[in-house]
């Protein structure tokens, strides 16, 4: 399975927040943790509902947050 | 490895377990009967519709006693509930398994076309059953390691 086009800074906003862990942000937002490892790792791309969910944990705008990369071969 | 890898692994060994021992136990106390007729359908019918509730049995108890000792062995909560990346993998495991299944419901027909006993039909439904529950653990271990 390829990596997603879209990444994200979770990681360090989660450092930036108090060392927040993945358990709480995906509390905070409603899913498993194994999900938000998922999103972290490029794994995953969330639905819009969940990114603007993480995004509000945050307090940020969702482009903060999340960024589409564009294919290098197109 | 997360909770989600550990419990399809478990999944998908005790599947190839519990088949293993019904489709051996079939053979050792039946090796031996000469069916035919209505007896040699209402014989596959009995094997198809046993495995059904003993696959279903064991897998819940083979669940309760991963849960029981994933958590002594690692403290670890099981999740409540599925989320979206559950379900999505869930959906696609579901759409591997579907496909697999009618690819040997599709065998079968072509085995009753080939004129070959009914025997041979009923062998390839119930093993087509069976590997469509791997192909839906394997898928489902997969997505939970290499992502969506």
């Amino acid at each position: 399975m390829g990596q997603s086009h879209i990444s994200n800074h979770i990681r360090s906003l989660r450092f930036n927040h108090n060392e927040m862990t993945q358990q709480q942000l995906a509390d905070q937002v409603g899913v498993t943790r194994q999900t938000i490892v998922a999103i972290e790792k490029g794994k995953y791309s969330p639905s819009l509902e969940l990114a603007f969910r993480i995004a509000r944990v945050f307090q940020m705008p969702l482009e903060d947050v999340f960024a589409y990369e564009e294919d290098p071969v197109q | 490895m997360s909770y989600q890898e550990k419990k399809n692994i478990v999944s998908l060994i005790s599947t190839i377990l519990i088949f293993g021992s019904y489709c051996g136990a079939v053979y050792v106390r039946y090796n031996d009967a000469n069916l035919a007729g209505a007896e040699l359908f209402r014989f596959w019918g009995a094997v198809i519709l046993i495995l059904i509730p003993v696959t279903i049995v064991a897998k819940v108890i083979i669940e309760i006693i991963f849960i029981i000792i994933n958590r002594i062995a690692t403290k670890e909560v099981e999740p409540s509930f599925a989320d979206e990346l559950d379900k999505l993998i869930e959906l696609k495991a579901m759409r591997m398994s579907y496909f697999v299944f009618v690819l040997g419901f599709l065998l079968a027909m072509v085995s009753l076309v080939l004129r070959m006993t009914p025997s041979v039909m009923f062998v390839i439904l119930i093993f087509s059953g069976f590997i469509s529950d791997v192909a839906s653990s394997v898928t489902r271990l997969y997505h939970y390691r290499k992502g969506v």
